[in-house]
């Protein structure tokens, strides 16, 4: 199953901001990946996203790829910066506009 | 021996408080919110109040608690809201942030 990590791995360095989600930014299915993509959306830069409910090889292993057990998972610059929680504790308080900023804007 | 009944919200507050000695520490079941059977233990928030989390990274606290709940993430619950934050910053919130509502994309 290394050809799956390499695939995530090259998504989450190929994109400045990348989300794996229950759902689309459209249609979320899961109300924790929605409230994420809509703290993203409201950032209003350009972000990619991974429906991990179409992409079942993905579910499987993005969990052990970055070491980290549920979705959604949002990645900066190729790091996983967390889950639902922290990108929102992170929106409110304006860091996340920041780190978009900073990793957009290079 | 651990009694086999022991609900999965008493063995996520025991681990917790031995892991971290909070201050204050709440695990509140929410799988009431979901599409899932009347009784499930699926779906869980906690807020953990605790100075062992001073200086660290939000998600370096995440990091260390899903280690302590590894078992419990790979084998029996669905999801986990997680607000860890010390004293001074709970003071300064006042309370967690509300659960958002279930969408049904989950199993």
């Amino acid at each position: 199953m290394t050809g799956v990590l390499e695939r995530i791995d090259e998504q989450v360095k190929n994109n400045r901001v990348m989300i794996y989600m229950k759902g689309t930014p459209q249609f979320p299915q899961c109300g924790f990946s929605g409230r994420t993509v809509e703290a993203l959306k409201q950032i209003g830069k350009e972000f990619a996203y991974c429906n991990v409910l179409a992409d079942p090889e993905i579910f499987e292993n993005l969990p052990r790829y970055a070491d980290w057990p549920t979705f959604p998972q949002v990645y900066i610059d190729g790091e996983l910066i967390g889950g639902c929680d922290i990108t929102l504790e992170l929106f409110e308080k304006g860091e996340l506009k920041k780190m978009i900023d900073k990793a957009t804007e290079a | 021996m651990e009694p086999l009944n022991k609900s999965i919200q008493t063995t996520i507050t025991e681990k917790l408080n031995q892991a971290f000695s909070p201050e204050h520490l709440e695990v509140t079941n929410e799988s009431y919110m979901h599409n899932v059977p009347e009784g499930s233990e699926s779906h869980f928030k906690v807020l953990i109040v605790a100075d062992a989390f001073a200086g660290q990274t939000l998600i370096a606290r995440h990091r260390q608690i899903n280690k302590v709940l590894d078992d419990e993430l790979h084998h029996g619950i669905h999801a986990l809201a997680l607000h860890a934050m010390t004293m001074e910053e709970w003071f300064a919130r006042g309370s967690s942030p509300d659960s958002p509502e279930c969408m049904g994309g989950g199993k």
